[in-house]
C-alpha cells in the first residue's frame, strides 16, 4: 500500500519538476532578458518541430542519420563480432590484433574526421566510416572478453557429453558470451549515435540531424536546433530502451544469464 | 584494457620479455610496412597519404618547435577543467539523488531527459549562447561527462546495503558519521567507475569540441586546421599525439582506477 502511495508521489513529483523546469525556461525565454532568437519559447519550438515533421524535412534528416548510423553499426558488428571471437579462440590471432586494437582504441573517432574528409570527401562515406570506427572497438572488446569468460567447466562438460566443435560453438560459447556481446552492441550503438551526430556536424553534407543543428547555427535558427535535439533524443532513447531492452529480455534474461535489473 | 595484463604477466626472464616485446611490435611492423608500400607506390597522392618518414619528420619538427607540446598541454588543461567541473557537479547531484527521495523524484526526470541526447548535439547551442572559444568548450566537455558520473554516484549510494546503514545506526552513529564512514566508502567503487567513464567520454568528445568551438590551441584544432592546408603529415603527427595521450590515460588513469576498485573491492566487471 505504502509502495503505491510512494510511487504515486514519485510520479507527481517528477511531473511537477518537469512542469517547473518548463515554466522556468518559458519565463526566462519570455522575459526578454536573452535575445529571443537565442532562447526560443517552448511553443515556438513545438511549432517548428511540428512544421518540420509535417513537411517531411525532419523525417528526411532523421532517415539520413539513421541510414548512416545503422550502416556503420552493422559494419562494426560484421567486423567486431567475428574478429572478437577469433581473437578469443585462437592465440595467434589475438597476438597479432590485440596490440593494434589497444593502440587504436584510445584514439577518439572524431580525430579521424579531418583525415577521412581529405581521403573520402564530405558526405556519407566519411560519416559511415567514423561511425564504424567508433562502434567497432566496444563490439570487438566485449565479444573478446565474453568468449574468454565462458565458464571452462561448461566447455568441458559439453565436450565430455560428446559435443563436437560446431555444437560447442553454437550451443555453449555463443550463448555463454551473449551477455557481453549484447552489452557490446549496446555500447557500440551508443558510441555510433554520438559519432554520427559529431561527424555530421564536422563533415557536413546536405542531410542529417547533426548537420541541421550545426547549419541552423549559421542562421540563428535556435528553434530548429532545439527541435532537432528533441528528435535526436527520442530516437536515441527509443533504440536504447525498446530495441536493446527487448533484445536483452528475449535473450539473456530469458536464458537466466543476468539478473533482471529493477526498473 | 587487458593488454597490460598480458604484458605485465611476462616473466622476468629476459628472453621471454624480449619475445613479448617482439610479439607486440610485430603487428605494428606489418601495418607500418603496408602503409609505407601503399604510400610509396603512389596509388594516392603523396600529399594525402604521406610516408612514415614524412610523418616522423613533421612530428619531430613540430615537437622541436614547441607547437605540438603547446597544443597537447592546452588540450589536457581543457580536459582537466571540463572533467573537474563535471566531477564536482556530478558527484554532488548523484549523491544527493541517492540520499534524498525528494531530490531523486525531482531531478531524475530532468537528468533522464537530458542524458540520452549525445553531448555534441548541444555544441551549436552552447556556441551560440557562450560564443566560440574556451568557455563553450569547457562547459560542453563538462556537460557531456557529467551524466555518467551522476548515474553511477546515484546507483552507488542506493546500492549501499541497508543492513550496513541500520547496524551503523544501531551502534549510535549520527547522520554525518553514517555518511562519511558507511555511505561514501560503500558508494566509492561506483563513483570511481562513474569518474572513469566520465573521463573517457570527456576525452572522446574533446577533440570534436575543439574542432567545432574554434579554440586557438588544441590538438583537435591542430588536425582540423591542418586539413585546410593539406598538411596530412602534420595531421598524422597530431593523431599520433592524441593516440599517445589516449593510451596514457588508459594505462595510467583508467586502469589504475579500475584496479583500485576492482581489486580492492572485488567487484569485477560489475559496470560495463
Amino acid at each position: 500500500m505504502t509502495d503505491t502511495a510512494q510511487r504515486r508521489r514519485t510520479l507527481i513529483r517528477g511531473f511537477l519538476s518537469l512542469v517547473a523546469a518548463a515554466a522556468f525556461y518559458q519565463s526566462v525565454a519570455m522575459s526578454g532578458f536573452f535575445p529571443k532568437v537565442l532562447l526560443p519559447s517552448i511553443p515556438t519550438i513545438l511549432t517548428t518541430l511540428y512544421g518540420a515533421l509535417a513537411d517531411g524535412t525532419m523525417e528526411q534528416h532523421a532517415a539520413a542519420t539513421l541510414y548512416r548510423v545503422l550502416l556503420g553499426f552493422a559494419l562494426a558488428i560484421a567486423v567486431g563480432l567475428p574478429l572478437g571471437i577469433l581473437m578469443a579462440r585462437f592465440k595467434p590471432v589475438e597476438n597479432f590484433f590485440l596490440p593494434l586494437v589497444s593502440a587504436l582504441m584510445p584514439i577518439p573517432s572524431f580525430s579521424l574526421v579531418p583525415l577521412f574528409m581529405l581521403w573520402f570527401g564530405i558526405g556519407n562515406v566519411t560519416t559511415v566510416l567514423i561511425v564504424f570506427y567508433a562502434a567497432t572497438f566496444p563490439m570487438l572488446f566485449n565479444t573478446w572478453t565474453g568468449v574468454r569468460s565462458v565458464n571452462p567447466l561448461w566447455l568441458r562438460a559439453a565436450g565430455a557429453m560428446g559435443a563436437d566443435e560446431k555444437r560447442l560453438f553454437w550451443k555453449v560459447i555463443i550463448p555463454g558470451a551473449s551477455p557481453f556481446i549484447i552489452t557490446g552492441m549496446r555500447q557500440a550503438f551508443l558510441r555510433s549515435w554520438i559519432a554520427v551526430v559529431g561527424a555530421e556536424m564536422i563533415a557536413a553534407s546536405d542531410y542529417g540531424l547533426g548537420w541541421v543543428i550545426f547549419d541552423s547555427k549559421e542562421f540563428l535558427q535556435t528553434d530548429v536546433m532545439m527541435a532537432s535535439l528533441v528528435v535526436i533524443g527520442i530516437i536515441g532513447y527509443a533504440f536504447e530502451r525498446l530495441v536493446f531492452g527487448s533484445i536483452e529480455r528475449a535473450t539473456v534474461y530469458r536464458w537466466g544469464m543476468v539478473r533482471m535489473a529493477k526498473g | 584494457m587487458d593488454d597490460a595484463a598480458t604484458l605485465g604477466a611476462a616473466p622476468a626472464v629476459r628472453s621471454d620479455r624480449l619475445a613479448a616485446v617482439a610479439r607486440n611490435a610485430f603487428p605494428f611492423v606489418v601495418v607500418g610496412a603496408i602503409w609505407e608500400i601503399v604510400a610509396r607506390a603512389g596509388v594516392f597522392p603523396r600529399k594525402l597519404f604521406p610516408t612514415l618518414e614524412d610523418i616522423a619528420r613533421s612530428f619531430v619538427d613540430l615537437t622541436a618547435a614547441g607547437i605540438l607540446p603547446h597544443h597537447a598541454i592546452e588540450t589536457l588543461l581543457r580536459l582537466l577543467a571540463g572533467f573537474g567541473l563535471a566531477a564536482i557537479i556530478g558527484v554532488t547531484v548523484g549523491v544527493l539523488m541517492g540520499r534524498s527521495r525528494r531530490a531523486e523524484d525531482f531531478l531524475l526526470p530532468i537528468v533522464s531527459i537530458l542524458a540520452p541526447i549525445p553531448g555534441l548535439a548541444y555544441a551549436p547551442l552552447f556556441l551560440l549562447w557562450f560564443g566560440p572559444g574556451e568557455v563553450s568548450a569547457v562547459l560542453l566537455v563538462a556537460f557531456v561527462s557529467m551524466f555518467a558520473i551522476i548515474f553511477n554516484a546515484w546507483t552507488g549510494v542506493k546500492a549501499v546495503k541497508e543492513i550496513w546503514l541500520r547496524s551503523a545506526m544501531a551502534m549510535g552513529a549520527d547522520d554525518k558519521r553514517v555518511f562519511r564512514h558507511v555511505i561514501l566508502p560503500g558508494a566509492l567503487p561506483y563513483i570511481l567507475t562513474g569518474l572513469r567513464l566520465g573521463l573517457a567520454q570527456a576525452w572522446r568528445i574533446l577533440v570534436a569540441v575543439e574542432m567545432l568551438a574554434a579554440v586557438p590551441w588544441g590538438l583537435g584544432w591542430l588536425i582540423f586546421g591542418a586539413r585546410e592546408f593539406l598538411n596530412t603529415d602534420a595531421m598524422m603527427a597530431g593523431i599520433v599525439v592524441i593516440a599517445l595521450i589516449g593510451i596514457g590515460l588508459e594505462k595510467y588513469v583508467f586502469q589504475k582506477i579500475e584496479n583500485y576498485t576492482v581489486v580492492r573491492w572485488g567487484m569485477m566487471g560489475s559496470m560495463d
